[in-house]
């Protein structure tokens, strides 16, 4: 029988070569087997000795397990230590995912003993499922003391949930302070995402969203603590370890004098209007207010959709910051201003122009706010009647591109070095610039336009109050808001101090010697206000209507309303605090809640307090009471609207919505504001026959 | 060895010097599950302790059987062995799902895969042991031991338990080496294996298996779940350094971050606590122990006691070398115990096992050498 064989020759295999090829082979394998040896040791020297500092770490960090304290953050304090926003004591409670056991009965119970709405309990339930392991995830925050110590006393029951107390941020001053100081809420999972901060997903921890708390983020933070606890892979604590207190962040100290905030916060009442006060000695800002305004407390606890969108639907925009963000045309609040223009291009203030009412350029007719005409005027009563025709005349003469300079000067479409973000800078126009953004030429119309403050001009609350700062001061003073930021020592404007004499005068007359802010007169002796009134129209007064008399602001719907300014200093002769005042769609229409009166109080209040204070108290129940009492009736009208039930206990959603200054509301409501006022300037261009929508002053007694 | 003549006799006999390794190791053990434990005697050092010195007693037993019984007995146990292994798959099917003991009763479990790992070495030597020396390079030679190799390996591949299967497998594998077969197989059968691996793991393996190579090719892909094993065992070894946490100092094991802390992975607790000099410690015994095996069967007379001898000293070298790759990351966690360390009677039988039938080669070659 024929076999396979699997040697190549076949060779014979004896008992010997059998026993002599085994030995050969065990010896082989042995050799193998120390080699294996060999390298197995070779494997633990590796470990032990050249990665040992690796493996020694993890093995620590497994050991030990590190949770992170939300540091307190630093207080924001006003020019004399009185807090803006703080923090507050907030009891809260937590739940740590690896000692959560029968989670069902868990839960059940803490939303009988914290009656949890159905919408938190989803948001709890979602948050656990994504929770890994020690890092606590949030059941509650703000509870009142009896549902908290609830809690507390009933913890055997409840295990893996965590009372602790914490600290949140308090407002005390609310929606008088919003737009100055912003809000801080959780981080969003994108900022998560970016920096990977474990302290950005620890509850209990808010970073700025807006408005000072999230530029000074980096001073008002501080340092996280650490809480280390040995455990075991399950979780079970074995032994508390050192704790590593937190490091509170540092105090921010503003110029804001916060008393005259929240005054003149109240002060504006039911309007959408924004106040800056600047001390004219340094270019500090006083009063930064911007109203109405959202409650940042509320805001920082987070808020539902139907509060968003209240605040989002409201025409008064309670989502912008005015003072930076709101462009409005000056008005005749520049009317001093152009008048140092003609000063320093050499005309007299002496020289007179006649007003008729009207003046015929080219085809259109450009009319003066008051219909029958103010006569012949010099500079001065030019000012104090707001006579448009003085300007018209004036300014046709000379040509914008000699007026523009001096505006810039004072301050108008300049950019300030504030902590900031989303400002908007307005605009001062000439000829360079039309031509850029228009690819036009100047024209008549447009210097006549640009002349009282309408056309292509449009600054912000904070420029209108930095000129009138300027013109008090003759200084090109820097506008501050960080104590430790003021721009002291402003150099002198190029300005003859005859001519800033004679434009002082004249503010001081549109006051006090019979001119159109005659409502603005200060009631305390030695102090007397110079200034001047603004209007500003939102809209087209065709030939037919003006015929038929203008229409009232009243009789308009509020969207077409005038925007009502002022700007001034106080006191006339020796100036010590400039202010700015805007109402948007203001209208002139009631007389106490309107520009002249509402600069009059906030300067009293800077003079004498308790009038200030006392007038107030009078007035204020007129227009429904104050911030927080006609908020929370604003409220509950916009969720009965709604049919929404009323705001549940600690709801919360809506932690990741955009910053209110960048909020889409805001976006259009500005944008609708620029759009409309370039629309009336380019409307009265050459082409564009209907020159008879000059602008107008209306006469304020 | 004989010199201390006030000792009787059979005790004097006894290859002391590997007794007593053996003895270190087992006592050393009792220290690690002892702290694996927490710093308690139960539940694993106590009964791992008393299992230690009844299995012992049966290895020094076992060493007075005559090398012949071994021979006589080994194709009888391998049958027998087959059929429970059979038998073990049927309950297992009537049971549902994977089933590796067999109930004895009175409290006694039988895992016949753990008894198959000397007994494949057995059966093979025999096989080789009866085949005439002319015959060994022929395919007579070989698809006879491939078969004898083959069906344990599949039958225990099906419980399924891929450390034991991997186990026989190469424990026989290496007794057809040692008994001449031609080395081109041998090499040409790791080519193929190479080629077939990639295969195996996508078709032949379930789930889970296919997932323990994979995370062994890449810990970190999975860091807590199967890669978790490799990696906290890896953690350790490593943060032990030279001399160890110390003894009950360990917080892998202690803290529970350690998994199977005192089976699989024990020598992971060891080293956690007694450092490499532990590990390099334990590393040199088992070498002492294999390569007393070794020696054994270059001294043995009969190719049956040659063949058995270097088969069995392979199995505990594989025990050990694929236990300490799986534990440091270099092979997949395929479930092989460290004998004498790791908790459980099965690797401890296995091993006792071994020792004793080594034992008793080692006896008759010294009785034969005698005159």
């Amino acid at each position: 029988m024929k076999r396979a064989t699997f040697a190549q020759s076949p060779r014979m295999v004896t008992e010997a070569s059998q026993s002599y090829s085994f030995s050969r082979r065990a010896i082989l394998l042995g050799g193998l087997q120390g080699a294996v040896g060999v390298a197995l040791a070779g494997r633990m020297a590796w470990l032990a000795i050249a990665e040992n500092a690796r493996y020694s770490s993890l093995s620590e960090s497994n050991r030990v397990n590190m949770t992170l304290v939300p540091p307190r953050r630093g207080w924001i304090v006003d020019r004399h230590g009185v807090p803006i926003a703080n923090n507050r004591t907030d009891f809260r409670v937590d739940i740590i995912p690896d000692r959560l056991e029968n989670k069902g009965h868990v839960l059940g119970l803490l939303r009988d003993i914290l009656k949890l709405p159905p919408e938190e309990m989803d948001r709890l339930v979602a948050d656990l499922e994504h929770a890994a392991g020690f890092q606590p995830v949030q059941v509650a925050e703000n509870l009142d003391w009896e549902r908290f110590a609830a809690v507390s006393v009933r913890l055997p029951e409840l295990p893996g949930v965590a009372p602790t107390r914490g600290f949140s941020r308090s407002y005390p001053a609310g929606a008088a302070v919003a737009h100055l100081t912003g809000y801080v809420g959780a981080a969003s999972a994108e900022q998560y995402k970016q920096t990977r901060d474990p302290l950005m997903v620890t509850p209990g921890f808010k970073l700025g969203k807006d408005g000072l708390e999230k530029t000074l983020e980096s001073t008002l933070r501080g340092v996280a603590g650490q809480k280390r606890v040995e455990v075991t892979a399950r979780g079970k604590l074995v032994a508390e370890l050192a704790t590593k207190p937190d490091q509170p962040g540092t105090n921010a100290r503003l110029t804001i004098d916060a008393g005259l905030q929240e005054y003149a916060a109240r002060r504006l009442g039911t309007q959408s209007g924004s106040v800056v006060v600047i001390d004219v000695a340094t270019g500090e800002m006083l009063a930064m207010v911007s109203m109405p305004a959202y409650d940042p407390n509320t805001f920082s606890d987070g808020i539902s959709h139907l509060e968003w969108k209240m605040l989002s639907d409201n025409d008064h925009v309670p989502l912008m910051n005015k003072v930076l963000q709101g462009l409005y045309p000056p008005g005749s609040t520049v009317k001093p201003m152009n008048g140092l223009a003609l000063l320093g291009a050499g005309v007299p203030a002496s020289d007179r122009v006649v007003c008729t009412g009207a003046l015929r350029v080219g085809t259109g007719i450009f009319h003066c706010h008051k219909k029958s005409g103010h006569g012949a005027l010099d500079l001065k009563n030019a000012i104090m009647q707001s006579c448009d025709i003085y300007f018209y005349e004036m300014i046709r003469r000379l040509g914008y591109d000699h007026v523009a300079p001096v505006a810039r000067r004072l301050g108008l479409g300049q950019k300030f070095d504030l902590p900031f973000n989303s400002q908007r800078y307005g605009t001062v126009p000439d000829t360079a610039w039309k031509l850029r953004r228009y690819k036009q030429p100047w024209t008549v119309p447009d210097s006549l336009n640009a002349s009282i403050g309408q056309g292509y001009v449009l600054t912000n609350p904070l420029q209108l109050a930095v000129m009138a700062s300027r013109l008090a001061s003759g200084r090109a003073l820097q506008p501050s808001i960080l104590a430790d930021h003021v721009h002291a020592d402003a150099p002198a404007l190029p300005i003859q101090p005859d001519h800033l004499q004679t434009i002082h005068e004249a503010m001081w007359g549109v006051v006090n010697g019979g001119g159109t802010g005659g409502a603005a007169r200060m009631l305390i002796p030695g102090v007397q206000l110079a200034g001047k009134t603004g209007t500003a129209q939102v809209r087209r007064i065709t030939m037919a209507e003006r015929a038929g008399g203008v229409l009232k602001n009243g009789a308009l719907p509020f969207k077409m309303r005038d925007h009502a300014l002022f700007q001034g200093f106080a006191p006339h002769d020796k100036p010590r605090y400039a202010i700015g005042v805007v109402l948007e769609h203001g209208g002139h229409t009631v007389r106490n809640l309107d520009t002249p009166a509402i600069a009059r109080d906030i300067m009293t209040y800077l003079f004498d307090r308790d009038r200030a204070l006392a007038s107030l108290a009078e007035a204020e129940p007129t227009w429904g009471g104050d911030i927080k009492t006609r908020m929370a009736a604003e409220t509950a009208v916009y969720r009965a609207a709604a049919g929404a039930p009323p705001l549940a206990v600690g709801a919360q959603t809506e932690l990741n919505a955009t910053a209110p200054t960048d909020a889409p509301a805001v976006r259009a409501a500005s944008a609708a504001d620029v759009a409309a006022a370039e629309d009336l300037a380019n409307s009265a261009a050459p082409g564009n026959t209907v020159a008879e929508d000059g602008t107008t002053e209306r006469d304020v007694p | 060895m004989s010199g201390l003549n006030f000792v009787p006799a059979p005790l004097a006999q006894l290859p002391w010097r590997i007794l007593l390794l053996v003895i270190a190791i087992g006592g050393f053990d009792l220290f690690v599950l002892y702290s694996a434990a927490g710093g308690s005697i139960r539940p694993w050092a106590l009964s791992q302790g008393i299992r230690f010195v009844v299995f012992l007693a049966g290895a020094i037993a076992l060493s007075r059987v005559r090398e012949t019984t071994w021979s006589s007995l080994a194709l009888p146990a391998y049958g027998v062995l087959c059929v429970l292994l059979v038998l073990v798959e049927l309950i297992g099917a009537v049971r549902g799902g994977g089933q590796r003991w067999l109930d004895l009763g009175i409290g006694f479990r039988l895992q016949p895969s753990e008894l198959m790992k000397p007994c494949i070495v057995l059966a093979c030597a025999k096989f080789y042991d009866m085949l005439p020396p002319n015959e060994t390079r022929r395919f007579g030679a070989i698809w006879p031991a491939a078969l004898l190799i083959l069906v344990p390996a599949a039958l225990v591949m099906k419980q399924p338990d891929l450390g034991t299967a991997l186990m026989i497998t190469i424990g026989g594998v290496t007794v057809m080496f040692l008994a001449g077969v031609p080395l081109r197989l041998f090499i040409g059968g790791a080519l193929a294996l190479g080629a077939a691996v990639p295969l195996t793991v996508n078709f032949v393996l379930r789930g889970y298996q296919r997932n323990r190579i994979m995370v062994f090719l890449d810990p970190e892909s999975d860091p807590l779940g199967i890669g978790y094993h490799i990696s906290q065992s890896k953690i350790a070894i490593g943060s032990g350094g030279i001399f160890g946490k110390g003894f009950l100092n360990g917080t892998q094991s202690h803290l529970d971050y350690l998994p199977e802390g005192h089976t699989d992975f024990a020598l992971a607790t060891m080293m956690e606590e007694w450092g490499l000099v532990g590990g390099v410690l334990l590393i040199i015994a088992f070498v002492g122990i294999v390569q007393w095996g070794l020696a054994a069967s270059l001294q043995a007379q009969s190719r049956f006691a040659r063949l058995t001898a270097a088969g069995l000293a392979a199995t505990i070298f594989y025990y050990v070398a694929i236990n300490m790759a799986m534990v440091m990351g270099l092979a997949p966690v395929v479930g092989v115990p460290l004998p004498l360390i790791s908790n459980g009677g099965s690797s401890q039988m296995t091993f006792m096992l071994c020792l004793g039938i080594l034992m008793s080669i080692d006896r008759t070659n010294r009785q034969t050498t005698r005159w």
